[in-house]
């Protein structure tokens, strides 16, 4: 990669959690770079590791989980040589900060709104109650909260799931951070509201030149909003590239798996394509690719050996034995390849996303 | 999509549910006025944020929550309010529910075998021990589960497995008409399409009636026959999904279906975000209905509204 501001850096990562005298391997030698002021979208199933790679970034992993190797490079230091808990806090909330997936269980419930925005303020930039409370306020009406002087005095159950989930980026916001985390923010929330969401984080990211990392298993989302995507399966990134790239020109099976099993791509009457099985237990060693015995296209090296990181092109690689020069030409599968074409087809009649 | 002679398995009508109804408070309308039916065979789907009252009009039709006000007809018969306890059991028995959560719906402390047979042992639907266990042993079997699964726990199994036991143990029943609440919202991408395959696999075989409960139009698109979107308690447009996604026309339908995120980045980055407000639309005229604006089609209209939606209409079918 040439010539480009990478704002973090992870190089060959593993996470370990001890669960009942076992060891699980959540992520499994992950290396990623993150380039200033992009949104990269994380994408997997539950358990596949991605909230617990991104939770490394702030030293937030759970009592029994540690990282077992690996570096993480952010402004010239390696994050993971931070031990106490006061030098994490120069980073977590500070610099990376984090939306959560439930607005609900993310706010105290015992707090006026404006408290817990003008806490953060006060803490991290070192300013007068009345100070904090200008900018809370500000900061309110930045992410759509209407009235913000009248609502600053409210609880968290005197908003809603939507408005709440406002609250927690207007939060996370407070600190000006250079990366923010956004793990699954819209999950919980509506379609409705969930446009709305995303519409306003893509706009504060503009606003406030922050990097994105988008954590979510909705293919649709990620299409809105990422400009990288990064698949993850069993620990591992086995998929990385533009969101057109991911979209349009696959190469992992387990991406052609995920994208041709979205009902938005079904076609009445005919069946939706189905991925068998499910993922492997993380408690195992697993041999060879680890979505081999889930996928119709595995080879007989694929059990055997794990596969390596092939380059596509510049922005796109993929870990699987399909992309060895050695290995038989398969052909993705059709609904990949007229992925846009259906959803053209879906989407122009009826005026409701115009002619295109 | 119009089938001649379509039998009407499951009428509501004006159906109105009110919650926390006393004399001093007027309570709650969470259901307001719902008119719609259900043919024989077909896949109803039932689309709204959360509040909107879907799920509650789906307990309604299962006799969980007591109506306040319309009728329910099922298979020809009154099922709403007061009714003898054989036709109760025949409700019972006949409608059949799948939940969301599969986590939350299944007997933690029971293993799969109670689960799946205690609908059995409600309606003594067997004839011996082995004529039961046979049964159990087929419906496991029928959604993709082993026999030798019986003696598990819930907790055992993964999210798409526990799904698949909440069919099962509604299949069982042999029921007539299925109401899946939101069955493949608790589960993973990758797991989603199994379920619906298998719930449209039993649809085909048995002939099976479903209402499917959702938040998510693109689901519904794949799996419904026809559509009804609900807001705030309000159904607003009910008409087959082809002719939905193709001429949506109430306000509401469109933002509904333009906040759904497609799994296609050029479609998606091109996209404007429209905000559905119920403070800047016109009222003006005579209270509201559901009408009729085409074959099939039922918008949430007056007078003048309906002609505006007519010409809309016209308009759109044009090209």
């Amino acid at each position: 990669m040439s010539e480009k501001n990478i704002i973090l850096s992870v190089k060959d990562l593993e996470v370990k959690f001890k669960v009942r005298d076992r060891v699980l391997t959540a992520i499994r030698n992950v290396s990623l770079d993150f380039e200033e002021g992009k949104v990269v979208a994380i994408v997997g199933e539950s358990g596949s590791g991605k909230s617990v790679f991104t939770k490394t970034f702030t030293g937030m992993l759970e009592v029994n989980g540690e990282v077992s190797n690996g570096e993480i490079w952010f402004e010239g230091e390696n994050l993971l040589e931070l031990k106490k808990d006061s030098d994490w806090e120069k980073i977590r909330g500070k610099k990376i900060a984090t939306v959560f997936q439930d607005p609900m269980t993310s706010l105290n419930p015992v707090r006026t709104i404006g408290y817990q925005i003008s806490e953060v303020i006060m803490k991290h930039q070192g300013k007068s109650k009345a100070e904090a409370k200008q900018e809370a306020i500000e900061l309110m009406d930045k992410v759509g909260i209407k009235d913000p002087e009248r609502r600053y005095d409210e609880y968290p159950f005197q908003y809603s799931g939507g408005m709440r989930q406002r609250i927690v980026i207007a939060i996370a916001l407070a600190c000006r951070p250079k990366i923010l985390i956004c793990d699954e923010p819209t999950t919980a929330l509506d379609v409705t509201i969930q446009a709305q969401i995303i519409h306003l984080i893509k706009q504060l990211a503009d606003e406030y030149k922050f990097t994105t990392i988008y954590i979510t298993h909705d293919l649709g989302v990620v299409a809105n909003v990422a400009d990288y995507v990064a698949v993850m399966y069993a620990g591992q990134i086995i998929e990385y590239g533009t969101v057109e790239d991911i979209f349009y020109d696959s190469k992992h099976p387990y991406t052609w798996g995920l994208l041709s099993s979205l009902p938005q791509l079904g076609l009445k009457g005919e069946e939706l394509f189905a991925i068998r099985g499910t993922p492997p237990s993380l408690f195992e060693e697993i041999k060879g690719d680890a979505f081999a015995p889930r996928s119709n296209y595995s080879l007989k090296i694929d059990f055997e050996q794990e596969p390596p990181i092939f380059n596509v092109s510049e922005t796109h690689w993929a870990k699987t034995w399909l992309l060895d020069p050695r290995a038989p030409k398969i052909d993705p599968p059709s609904v990949i390849k007229t992925l846009h074409e259906r959803m053209l087809d879906m989407t122009k009649k009826g005026g409701v996303y115009g002619d295109r | 999509m119009a089938i001649d002679n379509k039998e009407v398995l499951l009428e509501v009508k004006n159906l109105e549910v009110t919650f926390n109804n006393s004399r001093k408070n007027k309570g709650f309308r969470a259901v307001k006025n719902a008119n719609f039916h259900i043919y024989k065979g077909e896949t109803f789907g039932l689309v709204g944020e959360s509040g909107s009252g879907k799920t509650t009009i789906g307990r309604s039709i299962m006799r969980l929550n007591p109506i306040s006000d319309g009728e329910i007809w099922f298979n020809g018969k009154r099922i709403d309010g007061k009714i003898s306890n054989e036709d109760k059991r025949e409700v019972i028995r006949n409608i059949q529910m799948i939940f969301q959560d599969p986590a939350a719906s299944l007997n933690e402390r029971a293993t799969i075998d109670y689960c799946v047979s205690e609908g059995l042992y409600n309606f003594h639907l067997y004839e011996s021990e082995e004529d039961r266990e046979a049964k159990v042993d087929a419906a496991l079997k029928s959604v993709g589960l082993l026999p030798e699964h019986k003696s598990r726990y819930p907790h055992e199994f993964s999210g798409g497995q526990r799904q698949r036991v909440g069919i099962a143990r509604a299949m069982i029943m042999e029921p007539k008409f299925i109401i899946a609440d939101e069955p493949i919202s608790a589960l993973d991408v990758s797991i989603r399409a199994q379920v619906l395959n298998l719930m449209n696999k039993f649809k085909e075989e048995r002939g099976l009636t479903y209402m499917f409960i959702a938040h998510d139009l693109s689901v519904v698109r794949y799996f419904a026959d026809r559509i009804a979107v609900i807001h705030n308690g309000r159904i607003v447009e009910v008409a087959p999904t082809d002719e939905l996604f193709k001429y949506p026309l109430h306000p509401y339908t469109l933002s509904l279906l333009q906040a759904v995120p497609m799994p296609d980045p050029k479609i998606e980055k091109a996209k404007e975000l429209v905000i559905y407000d119920d403070s800047i639309r016109d009222f003006s005229g005579e209270k509201p209905i559901l009408r009729e604006v085409s074959d099939d089609h039922f918008v949430f209209a007056n007078d003048r509204e309906l002609k505006e939606y007519q010409e809309k209409l016209n308009e759109m079918k044009k090209d």
